[in-house]
C-alpha cells in the first residue's frame, strides 16, 4: 500500500515542476519592463537599469527561472516591493483564514447535500426528487458573487443577523469569528452543494439497482440500514473524489468570497496584489495556490485508493 | 387446484395459487408469470426449471413479495398459514431473512463489496434474532465454519472479493441459513460457478436442508441439477408451468415435448465421441406479444394445428403429475437422465 | 475550470430528465436567448440614452418616464446599461468558448485520432493547465497582460481549451475505429482529409452542445471578474460590474444590483437549458467528463 503511494508521489514531481514553469511563464507575460512598472514615476533610464541589474532582470530567462526556482525550493518566494514583507510570510499568515473558510464551507455543503441526495435517491422520480434536482440545476446558473449579494441583502441588510464584511480572529473572539464566517461559508457551500448532491444522488441510484441491495432487502433488513449502510458506503467513494476535485473551484471561490466579505485570506492577498500591482506577491501566491491544488488532488486520489477495499488489495 | 402430494403427511409449507405477475412496459403489458400453482412441504425440495426469460426468477421474487415497484401480483401466496399478499410491508420484512431466505445466482454481485463477510452475516442475526454485535459476530464465525470455509475468524474480517467463487457462494449460503429459515429459495445457485465447484455447492445445500428440515426451492435452467437433487420438479415455459411431477416420474414419464427436449439436451458422458449437442431450435417467445395457442408451438417437433390456436390447459397424468400439451408424448417413452 | 461546471450542469440535468425534453422549457430558453441577442445587436440603434452618461442629480431614481428601469448610483440609465452590458457579456461569452472550441477541438481530435505520443503530449499539457485553479490563473494573466476585453476573451478562451480537448478526444476515440473511417483510409484518403471530411462532422455535434454550456460558464466567469473590477474595464457596462457597483446601494435601491443579476441569471440558465437539451439529443450516453 505504501508502494502505491510512493509510485504516485513520483508522478507529482514533474507536475509540480511544470506548475512552477507555467507560473514563471505567466509572470514573464508582463509587457514592458517589471522594473519600469515598479519604479513608476521615479523611472529614469538610470534608475531602471540599476533596478534591473539589482533584480537580475538583465540575465537570460532560463537563468532567471532557475534562480527563482532555487529560491522557491529553499522556501524563499521573494519579497514584496511595496511592503518589503517576505512573500512566504504573507502567504502563511493569511493561510489559516482561507483554510478555516474552506473547511467550514465544505462541511456545510456536505451536511446539506448528503441527506438531500439520500432522500432523492430513495424517492427517485417523485415530486421531491424532481424539485430538489431542479433547484440544484437552477443553482448552477447562479454564480457565487450573486449568492453573496443575495445573502448580504437578506441577512445583513434586511435582517441584520450577520455582518456584511469584516473578520474577527478566532483567538480574539470565538463567537464573533464564527459569526463573521457564516455568510461567506454559506455562499461557498451553496455553490458546492448542487455538485455534491448530484454526484451522490446518481451514484446511489445506480447502487440501489445492484444485486447486493436486492439481497439486503431479501434478508429483511430495515430500509434505513439498507440506505445508510449498504447503499451509502459504496457511493461515498465518488463523493470523496468529487469533493477533492472541487477544491480547485473552492479555491477560486474563496478569492471572490474573501474579497466581498473582506476576509484577510489568501484570495484577498491575491486580489490586493493585483490592485497594487505587487507582482512578487502575485507570483508567489499563484505558485503557492497551484502547488497546493496539485498536492490536495494527489491526497484525494490516494485517499480514494485507500478507501476502496478492492483497490487497496490490488484488484 | 393444488394436487395432493401422495406420500406427504404434513400439509405444504408454501402454496402458490394462481399467481401471476404483470409488468407494464413501454411495449405493452408483460405477463412474466402466468397463473402458477405450486406447493412445497417442509423437508422437501422443489426444482423449477426453465430457460432464461421463462419467468422463473420473477416467480421466486414473487414468493417473497420482492417484485419491482411497477409489477402487479395477482393470486395468493400462502406461507405457513398466512397469505403473504395480504401482509403489511413491515410484517413481510420480518419474514424475509428469518423464515424465507434467498441465495442469488452470482455471489460476486449479491454480496456487498465494501462490507466484510462477517458483517453481512451478523447484521441479519442482529436484525432478526436480536443478538448484540459481539454475539452476532461469534455466531457468524460458527456459521462460516459450518459451510466448510477454513480459517473462519480470519475470513469473517475479509471482503467478498478476497474469496474464491465457490467460497463466496458458501458465504452467501451461510448468510441465508443464519436465522434458520423454514424455506430456502436458491436462484441458479451454481450457474456462476466453475463446474468442479457446482457439485460441492449443491451437496452443501442438500446437506443443510436435511439437517434443518427446511423446504427448498431450487431454480435452474439445467435439468441435470434437478435430477437426483430434488423431490419434485416443475418445468416453466413463457411464464407458465407446463409440466409438474415428482422428479423421478418427470424423467421417466415426461409428457410435454419441451421437457423431453430439455432432457435430451443434457450432454451425457457415455455418448460416443463427437455426438452433436442437441439444442432446442428457435427462441423463447416475446412476452409482450403472447401467441395464441401453445407458447412452445413454434419450436415443437410434434406441433399440430390445434396447438397453434388453443392453449393447452394443465391436465393431470396421474395424481401427482400434471402437464400442458395437446399431444403429449406417450407414457412408455423413456429417457435416460 | 468553471468549465467543469458545464459538465456538472449536463450531468445534473441528465439525471433529472432522462429523456431529452425539447419541451416548453427549451423553447422558452431559446426565446430568451434570441431576445437578448436581438437587444444586444440593436443596442446602438435603439433610442437609448448613453450608458456611460452620468447625471449626478438623478442618482438612484426608481423607474420613471425618462428612465424606464431607473438610474444607478451614478445617475446612469439602467435599461441602457443592461442592454449594452448584454452586448459585452455575449461578446466575451461567445468568442472565448469559440477559441476553446477551435483550438481544443483540434487538439482533442488529434489526440484521439493519432494516439500514442501525440495523445500523451496533449493530455499531459492539458493536465498541467488544469493543475491551476482557473480563476486564479485568469486573474494572474489579466493582471500581467493588462485589463482589456480582448485579453479577457483570450484568457478565458485558453482556459476552456482543456475541457473542449476532452470532449473532442472522447468523441473521436469512440468514432475512430468505426468502419467509415477504415473505408476512407482504404480508399486512399489522406489523414487530414479523414479528419476534416469524416470525423469532424460527427464530432462537431457533441462539441456544439458543450459549447453552449461553455457560453453559460463564460458569462459567469466574466461576470465574476468584472464584479471584482478586474474584468471588463470601466466605464464599459458589464452585468458583473453593474452588480458590483450596485452593492453599495443595497440598502436604499437593491434594484441596482438585482436587475443585472436577474438578467445574468436568466441568460445563463437559458444557455444551460438549451445546451443540455442539445447534449441529451446528440449524445445521451455521455457522462460527466
Amino acid at each position: 500500500m505504501l508502494g502505491l503511494a510512493a509510485r504516485r508521489a513520483v508522478y507529482l514531481v514533474p507536475v509540480l515542476l511544470a506548475v512552477t514553469f507555467l507560473t514563471f511563464l505567466i509572470a514573464s507575460l508582463l509587457p514592458g519592463d517589471l522594473a519600469f512598472a515598479i519604479l513608476g514615476d521615479q523611472a529614469t533610464p538610470e534608475t531602471v537599469a540599476a533596478l534591473r541589474h539589482d533584480m537580475g532582470l538583465d540575465q537570460p530567462a532560463l537563468w532567471r527561472y532557475l534562480r527563482w526556482l532555487a529560491g522557491v525550493l529553499q522556501g524563499d518566494l521573494g519579497r514584496s516591493y511595496r511592503t518589503g514583507e517576505s512573500v512566504l510570510d504573507a502567504v502563511l499568515g493569511r493561510l489559516p483564514v482561507s483554510l478555516e473558510l474552506m473547511v467550514a464551507a465544505e462541511i456545510t455543503a456536505f451536511v446539506v447535500a448528503i441527506p438531500i441526495a439520500i432522500l432523492c435517491a430513495a424517492r427517485a422520480g417523485t415530486g421531491f426528487d424532481r424539485l430538489a434536482t431542479g433547484i440544484a440545476f437552477a443553482k448552477l446558473s447562479i454564480p457565487s458573487f450573486m449568492v453573496a449579494i443575495l445573502l448580504i441583502y437578506l441577512f445583513a441588510v434586511q435582517l441584520r443577523l450577520f455582518p456584511a464584511t469584516g473578520y474577527v480572529p478566532f483567538g480574539e473572539d470565538p463567537l464573533g469569528n464564527l459569526r463573521s464566517l457564516v455568510l461567506p461559508a454559506l455562499t461557498l457551500a451553496i455553490g458546492e452543494w448542487p455538485v455534491l448532491m448530484r454526484v451522490l444522488r446518481s451514484d446511489m441510484i445506480a447502487t440501489l439497482q445492484e444485486d447486493f441491495i436486492a439481497l439486503a432487502k431479501a434478508k429483511g433488513l430495515r430500509p434505513r440500514r439498507i440506505l445508510l449502510v449498504h447503499a451509502l458506503k459504496p457511493s461515498s467513494l465518488t463523493l470523496v473524489t468529487v469533493a477533492g476535485i472541487n477544491i480547485g473551484r473552492l479555491i477560486g471561490g474563496t478569492v471572490i468570497v474573501e474579497s466581498i466579505f473582506a476576509l484577510p485570506g489568501i484570495g484577498r492577498l491575491l486580489i490586493g496584489a493585483i490592485y497594487t500591482r505587487d507582482f512578487m506577491i502575485l507570483q508567489g501566491v499563484v505558485l503557492f495556490v497551484a502547488a497546493g491544488f496539485v498536492m490536495v488532488n494527489f491526497l484525494v486520489d490516494t485517499l480514494y485508493a485507500l478507501l476502496d477495499p478492492r483497490i487497496r488489495h490490488g484488484h | 387446484m393444488t394436487p395432493q402430494q401422495p406420500h406427504d403427511a404434513a400439509s405444504p409449507l408454501l402454496t402458490l395459487e394462481e399467481v401471476s405477475v404483470d409488468l407494464p412496459t413501454s411495449r405493452g403489458n408483460l405477463r412474466a408469470v402466468d397463473r402458477v400453482n405450486l406447493s412445497v412441504a417442509a423437508g422437501r425440495t422443489l426444482g423449477i426449471v426453465g430457460e432464461s426469460g421463462s419467468g422463473k426468477t420473477m416467480l421466486s421474487r414473487a414468493i417473497a413479495q420482492l417484485l419491482p415497484r411497477k409489477a402487479r401480483l395477482s393470486g395468493h401466496v400462502l406461507f405457513n398459514g398466512q397469505d403473504l399478499t395480504r401482509l403489511s410491508s413491515e410484517s413481510l420484512r420480518l419474514l424475509r431473512g428469518r423464515s424465507i431466505a434467498f441465495v442469488f445466482q452470482d455471489p460476486m454481485t449479491s454480496l456487498n463489496p465494501v462490507l466484510t463477510v462477517g458483517m453481512q452475516i451478523a447484521e441479519t442475526l442482529q436484525e432478526h434474532l436480536g443478538l448484540e454485535a459481539r454475539a452476532a459476530m461469534r455466531r457468524a464465525v460458527e456459521l462460516i465454519a459450518s459451510v466448510g470455509i477454513p480459517n473462519p475468524e480470519q475470513r469473517c474480517q475479509q471482503y467478498p472479493h478476497q474469496f474464491s467463487g465457490g467460497m463466496r457462494q458458501r458465504a452467501a449460503i451461510a448468510i441465508a441459513l443464519s436465522c434458520e429459515p423454514k424455506l430456502l429459495i436458491a436462484d441458479e445457485p451454481t450457474t456462476a460457478l466453475d463446474v468442479t465447484v457446482q457439485a460441492q455447492i449443491l451437496h452443501l445445500l442438500a446437506h443443510e436442508q436435511r439437517q434443518r428440515g427446511m423446504a427448498m426451492i431450487l431454480i435452474t435452467h439445467d435439468l441435470a441439477v434437478v435430477a437426483g437433487r430434488t423431490n419434485d420438479a416443475a418445468v416453466m415455459y413463457a411464464g407458465r408451468i407446463v409440466e409438474r411431477a415428482p422428479t423421478r416420474v418427470l424423467f421417466k414419464h415426461m409428457r410435454m415435448p419441451y421437457t423431453q427436449a430439455l432432457i435430451a439436451a443434457i450432454p451425457k458422458l457415455d455418448s460416443p465421441p463427437h455426438t452433436p449437442l442437441l439444442a432446442i431450435p428457435g427462441l423463447p417467445p416475446d412476452p409482450t406479444h403472447p401467441l395464441p395457442g401453445c407458447a412452445f408451438a413454434p419450436r415443437c417437433a410434434y406441433v399440430r394445428d390445434q396447438c397453434r390456436h388453443h392453449t393447452p390447459p394443465l391436465v393431470p397424468a396421474d395424481h401427482s403429475h400434471e402437464f400442458a400439451c395437446w399431444h403429449p408424448i406417450a407414457s412408455h417413452v423413456r429417457a435416460t437422465p | 475550470m468553471a468549465i467543469s461546471e458545464a459538465s456538472d450542469v449536463a450531468a445534473l440535468a441528465h439525471s433529472a430528465r432522462p429523456r431529452a425534453a425539447v419541451g416548453k422549457l427549451f423553447w422558452l430558453a431559446a426565446g430568451w436567448i434570441a431576445l437578448v441577442f436581438l437587444a444586444a445587436s440593436l443596442a446602438n440603434a435603439l433610442p437609448l440614452p448613453d450608458p456611460t452618461r452620468m447625471e449626478l442629480l438623478d442618482k438612484r431614481r426608481p423607474p420613471n418616464a425618462t428612465h424606464w428601469l431607473g438610474t444607478d448610483g451614478l445617475g446612469r440609465d439602467m435599461l441602457s446599461r443592461l442592454i449594452h452590458g448584454a452586448r459585452i457579456s455575449l461578446t466575451v461569452g461567445i468568442l472565448a468558448p469559440l477559441i476553446g472550441l477551435m483550438i481544443g477541438g483540434a487538439l482533442g481530435m488529434s489526440a484521439g485520432y493519432f494516439r500514442r505520443s501525440a495523445e500523451t503530449v496533449i493530455t499531459g499539457a492539458v493536465d498541467v493547465l488544469l493543475a491551476f485553479p482557473p480563476l486564479v490563473l485568469a486573474l494572474a494573466v489579466t493582471a500581467y497582460l493588462g485589463q482589456t476585453v480582448a485579453n479577457l476573451t483570450w484568457v478565458i478562451g485558453v482556459l476552456s481549451i482543456p475541457a473542449f480537448t476532452r470532449v473532442a478526444r472522447a468523441a473521436t476515440l469512440s468514432l475512430a475505429e468505426r468502419e467509415f473511417i477504415l473505408a476512407a483510409r482504404a480508399a486512399g484518403a489522406s489523414e487530414l482529409r479523414i479528419l476534416v471530411r469524416e470525423l469532424l462532422p460527427n464530432v462537431i455535434l457533441p462539441m456544439l452542445a458543450f459549447f453552449l454550456l461553455a457560453v453559460a460558464v463564460t458569462i459567469v466567469v466574466e461576470g465574476a471578474l468584472s464584479f471584482l473590477g478586474l474584468g471588463v474595464p470601466p466605464p464599459a457596462p458589464s452585468w458583473g460590474s453593474m452588480i458590483g457597483e450596485g452593492r453599495e446601494s443595497l440598502e436604499v435601491a437593491p434594484r441596482i444590483a438585482f436587475l443585472p443579476a436577474m438578467a445574468m441569471f436568466l441568460t445563463v440558465l437559458a444557455f444551460n437549458i438549451v445546451g443540455d437539451t442539445l447534449r441529451a439529443i446528440t449524445d445521451p450516453r455521455q457522462t460527466a467528463l
